[in-house]
């Protein structure tokens, strides 16, 4: 059991380290060094850099030395906090960044959570009562999950309500709310907004979860201790939630491990088309004013944030699976 | 005495061929079969159904609504559209372009239109092309969008990009998903080991932010076909884990089974085996995890072009037409731009489908 | 001879599934009594497990009893109750403390995601009015009963850290962890080594003798039922062709399909090398059921067309019953 988890650890900070490589190798792409970026755009909005000016950050930032010195340097200042200035904003990345990184999480884990809520009762539903309509129907809605990409999802609906209500869905926030500081009324007010971008997000996974569920559960069902716990006499629920029920959770616990990372990525991309205030506009903003610095750091807290989301998952499906704990023992 | 027939037929046939007979029972798939084909038909035949030029428009005839042919003209066939008439705007004085229904425009087949290459041919011949039209004439299946661009066309091209992708970058997936897989199984102990943990980091990360920061890295300065296979590498370095532990898993349960082991006490060498009796007793398996890591693939570059950050204009894709149809304000405007999502999530669909009737066919009892 | 604890008469179950309808238990006809084991014994598809799961009223679905009527004597002697037609939760109350079932395989029979001592207790609390120490309490002398050593260790294991024995021990005390009155064994020893097979065997017919049990014991395996059965039913594509004492019918066998079957026995006795007589072809599918007596196409004894024209009725009494021409019942109309 113990194992269990320091291998997971271990591996968590493996991938940490190379994320932090390729976030590193992403702000370093861009032809030619950055101060030199740094000072055409700072050139091309009216201010000057000196030339010393210029020889102090190629100092600071360590370039011209060894690609391995200058990660070295960089790295060291991360794990500081310090992750460099946006060029686009000219403020620290961090202050840019600022509730974003939350707002990301929150949507993440709000759309792992509303997959379990979703997929598992489905999923059951499904195996049980195979070939009823209920069971076809849930079978179109997670085809149709699975085909439609969700950003176009989000596109779709962002048409139909906006033709229907004549309501822009989009955002987290009231309009009001936006500017205001945390709050319990601006929490309630993100508890309002948060649902629709969730159930976009949560849809591809729940349909994909259900299928597993669903395909497991239907083995699980046809297995003889299921018979023999019929033979004992057990309520029909009880047998199955009990039983079978259980034994096609593992299944379907280490595939939601995988979840989180492929949600973390979906945030991204359904918040530019719904305008969440989450990191994904920014990263794609900064990205296209090749503001590498910004980019850089948003890849590599989105990893660290998906490496912990990944691990907790494992923890939690270790608990849930007694093979596990009994191997390790 | 057809039953014989048909138990000899069963008994010599080859694993492919059991496979082939399985799925055929499969409608759904056999459906999505066709659906497919036919998509890589448009791709393959895509400038010859272009009725205009795709990267050529005419901005005064911005956001066309989509105009039907009509096939009889006083009760003969002769197909025809309603040309497009400048309407000068009473408030703004702007000159826009409306339907004019008191001109016909006649449709000809096999008319001549841009100028295309088809395999190495250069012609200038369409399936539809208009008779005497005036310059801003034109047939707009789907209407145009802002610069005027005939989006049925656009959506032939685009569809020749999106689908080719998908091809380029399954076919690397595959190679580095068979390699790293096969050796995965094959060497086993400490090369496993490293192996699977790899696999295991590499699905933990979150690609898209990953894809966004590597393809924002590209040159500008590259030419459309340089970032399209650029964009295809990005896409496959972390897709073909899928792949890889498909073929590990079946290659260490074939490991086991009998006529493997009777190949080795035959004395047959160890890429014979391979080669010649595990791989194609699980191609099936590969086909199916294939066509099911496809869709994939054309989602991944069509969000990646729906960011911007994928294939870049003048290059058309699914992901570029889409973009298109981002903000709210412009769908209000001009509603059919979303009509480009119909083929994207057509193909997904067909392809999950045939996905799912060739696993089940390769694997009746999996 | 005294009534019988449970009879079953004229059970249909059938399968409706996309291909059409599937017969799997087509008229069965049954006696079970106190203190002696019914062997029922068939090749494989002959509908014996369906039977079982039947009178369980635990049929899978799509499959479901069509017709027939299960009766049940009660503990305390009154009038047989057809449980067949008792509504669902009536049934749950006669699984277990009633007619319980041990499986073929042992290892699949557990969830392996809990404790036995759990899904024994589960029982027990479930049926009888016990407190959970009681009943973890008569649990460690259910497994001390079927012979499981170190009873109040091993309730705390799970079922894949046994051994097959001993997991086909622990179903037998899961089985009667309600004082069952008939137990449905469902081909118990299939799974299981020669040695270990001997063992759970005695251990059945020790436990019948203590407690006056009813067994119905399903196999496919001529020598366990000349061992433990005391009355014999032989099915054949889901009906009983042949039923009576075990010494009639391995005497005296009346239907050629029993007689088959005993003739693909090895013994000691045959003469070295020569071949094991097998059964000519093998059981149809139960879509393309033969017309008339369903054994015709393998039979060797055929009478004429009338076997393939009509159904053979039961004939005898009671307890020796044969459905073949050979023994009469030809219809008139077919003379």
């Amino acid at each position: 059991m113990i194992a269990f988890v320091v291998r997971r650890l271990v591996m968590g900070v493996f991938t940490i380290w190379l994320i932090s490589v390729v976030s590193f190798v992403i702000i370093q792409l861009p032809p030619g060094d950055f101060v030199d970026s740094y000072i055409a755009q700072l050139a091309a909005s009216g201010s000057v850099v000196s030339a010393s000016e210029a020889v102090s950050m190629r100092e600071l930032y360590g370039l011209g030395q060894p690609m391995y010195v200058q990660y070295g340097k960089w790295l060291s200042r991360v794990v500081t906090g310090d992750f460099g200035e946006s060029m686009m904003w000219r403020r620290p990345v961090t202050e840019v960044i600022g509730d974003r990184l939350w707002l990301t999480l929150v949507l993440s884990f709000a759309a792992l959570l509303l997959t379990w809520a979703l997929a598992l009762p489905i999923g059951i539903y499904s195996a049980v009562r195979q070939y009823s309509w209920g069971d076809y129907a849930f079978t179109l809605l997670g085809f149709i999950g699975i085909a439609v990409p969700n950003f176009l999802l989000a596109l779709i609906i962002m048409y139909f309500s906006f033709r229907l209500f004549g309501a822009n869905v989009g955002g987290l926030f009231s309009p009001a709310m936006q500017m205001e500081p945390w709050s319990l009324a601006k929490t309630w007010d993100l508890m309002k907004h948060l649902p629709l971008p969730a159930t976009i997000l949560a849809l591809a996974g729940t349909a994909q979860l259900i299928r597993i569920m669903r395909a497991n559960l239907l083995d699980e069902l046809r297995k003889p201790y299921v018979v023999t716990a019929r033979a004992r006499g057990l309520p029909e629920w009880r047998v199955i939630v009990k039983y079978p029920v259980r034994a096609a959770l593992n299944p379907f616990a280490s595939n939601l491990a995988y979840l989180f990372p492929y949600l973390v990525s979906g945030s991204i991309i359904i918040s530019i088309v719904l305008g969440l205030p989450t990191v994904g506009p920014l990263l794609v903003q900064a990205l296209v004013a090749q503001d590498m610095f910004l980019a850089g750091t948003i890849v590599l807290l989105l990893g660290v944030m998906t490496v912990i989301g990944t691990f907790i998952s494992d923890l939690v499906l270790m608990w849930v699976d007694p093979r596990i704990r009994h191997q390790m023992d | 005495m057809a039953k014989t027939n048909d138990a000899e037929r069963y008994a010599v046939a080859t694993q492919m061929q059991l496979t082939w007979w399985r799925f055929r029972r499969h409608k759904l798939a056999m459906v999505s079969l066709f659906i497919v084909a036919l998509f890589y038909l448009l791709a393959v035949g895509a400038d010859f159904l272009a009725v205009s030029d795709p990267h050529e428009g005419d901005a005064r005839t911005s956001y066309i609504a989509p105009q039907p042919i009509h096939l009889f003209d006083d009760g003969s066939f002769r197909p025809y559209i309603y040309g497009l008439k400048g309407v000068r705007d009473v408030k703004t004085f702007k000159l826009i372009y409306t339907v004019d229904t008191s001109r016909k425009v006649y449709l000809e087949f096999f008319g001549h239109g841009y100028r295309y290459s088809f395999f190495g041919f250069d012609t200038d011949r369409h399936l539809l092309t208009l008779r005497d039209p005036r310059v801003t004439d034109g047939i707009h299946l789907l209407g145009t969008d802002l610069l005027g661009r005939d989006l049925w066309s656009r959506l032939m091209v685009a569809s020749r990009v999106s689908l080719t992708i998908g091809l380029v970058g399954v076919s690397i997936s595959l190679v580095l998903g068979v390699l790293l897989g096969g050796i995965s199984a094959i060497r086993g102990g400490w090369v496993d080991n490293v192996i699977q943990r790899g696999i295991e980091v590499v699905r933990s990360l979150p690609t898209i932010p990953l894809w966004l920061g590597l393809a924002a890295a590209l040159p500008n300065d590259w030419s459309v076909t340089q970032i399209y296979f650029a964009i295809t590498i990005i896409i496959s370095l972390l897709a073909w884990t899928d792949l890889a532990r498909v073929v590990r898993g079946k290659f260490l349960s074939l490991r086991e089974e009998e006529f493997v082991m009777a190949a080795e006490l035959a004395g047959a060498s160890q890429t014979r085996i391979i080669f010649h009796h595990m791989l194609p007793s699980f191609a099936s398996h590969i086909i199916a995890a294939v066509s099911l890591a496809l869709p994939a693939m054309i989602i991944s570059e069509t969000s990646l072009s729906f960011l911007g950050l994928g294939l870049r204009p003048p290059a058309i894709s699914w992901g570029i037409l889409l973009q298109d149809a981002q903000n709210i304000q412009t769908l209000a405007l001009a509603p059919w731009l979303l009509l480009s999502a119909v083929p994207v999530i057509l193909v997904i669909l067909a392809f999950n489908f045939l996905g799912d009737g060739l696993r089940d066919a390769a694997d009746p009892y999996g | 001879m005294a009534e019988p604890i449970l009879s079953v008469r004229g059970l249909h179950t059938s399968f409706g599934g996309q291909e059409g309808l599937v017969r799997a238990v087509d008229g069965v006809d049954l006696d079970v009594f106190e203190g002696r084991t019914l062997g029922v014994v068939g090749e494989s598809g002959c509908g014996k497990s369906v039977t079982a799961r039947s009178i369980l009223g635990i049929v899978d679905r799509p499959g479901r009893v069509t017709a027939g009527q299960i009766w049940l004597r009660p503990a305390d002697g009154g009038t047989p109750v057809d449980i067949a037609a008792l509504p669902e939760a009536a049934k749950r109350k006669i699984r277990g403390p009633e007619i319980a079932l041990v499986f073929q395989e042992p290892m699949a029979s557990f969830s392996q995601h809990y404790t036995i001592g759990n899904q024994i207790t589960e029982a027990i609390l479930l049926h009888m009015e016990l407190d959970k120490q009681a009943a973890r309490t008569r649990a460690i002398q259910l497994l001390d009963m079927v012979g499981v050593p170190q009873p109040a260790r091993r309730i705390d294991e799970y079922p894949f850290q046994l051994s097959g024995g001993l997991r086909q021990r622990v179903m037998i005390a899961l089985a009667l962890a309600c004082d069952p009155r008939v137990l449905i064994a469902d081909e118990p020893t299939t799974a299981l080594d020669v040695t270990t097979q001997a063992q759970i065997l005695d251990l059945l017919r020790s436990l019948q003798q203590q407690r006056g049990l009813a067994i119905i014991l399903i196999t496919h395996d001529m020598g366990v039922i000349a061992e433990m059965a005391h009355d014999v039913a032989v099915m054949y594509l889901g009906r009983a062709v042949e039923t009576g004492p075990v010494d009639e019918i391995f005497n005296r066998p009346q239907h050629p399909y029993t007689r088959a079957l005993l003739r693909s026995i090895p013994t000691v006795m045959a003469t070295p090398r020569t071949r094991l007589p097998t059964i000519e072809g093998s059981i149809p599918h139960p879509f393309n059921r033969p017309r008339g007596c369903p054994y015709h196409p393998r039979c060797t004894e055929k009478l004429g067309p009338v076997c393939e024209t009509h159904e053979p009725p039961p004939i005898g009494t009671g307890d020796r019953q044969v459905r073949c021409f050979l023994h009469g019942g030809i219809p008139d109309d077919a003379r």
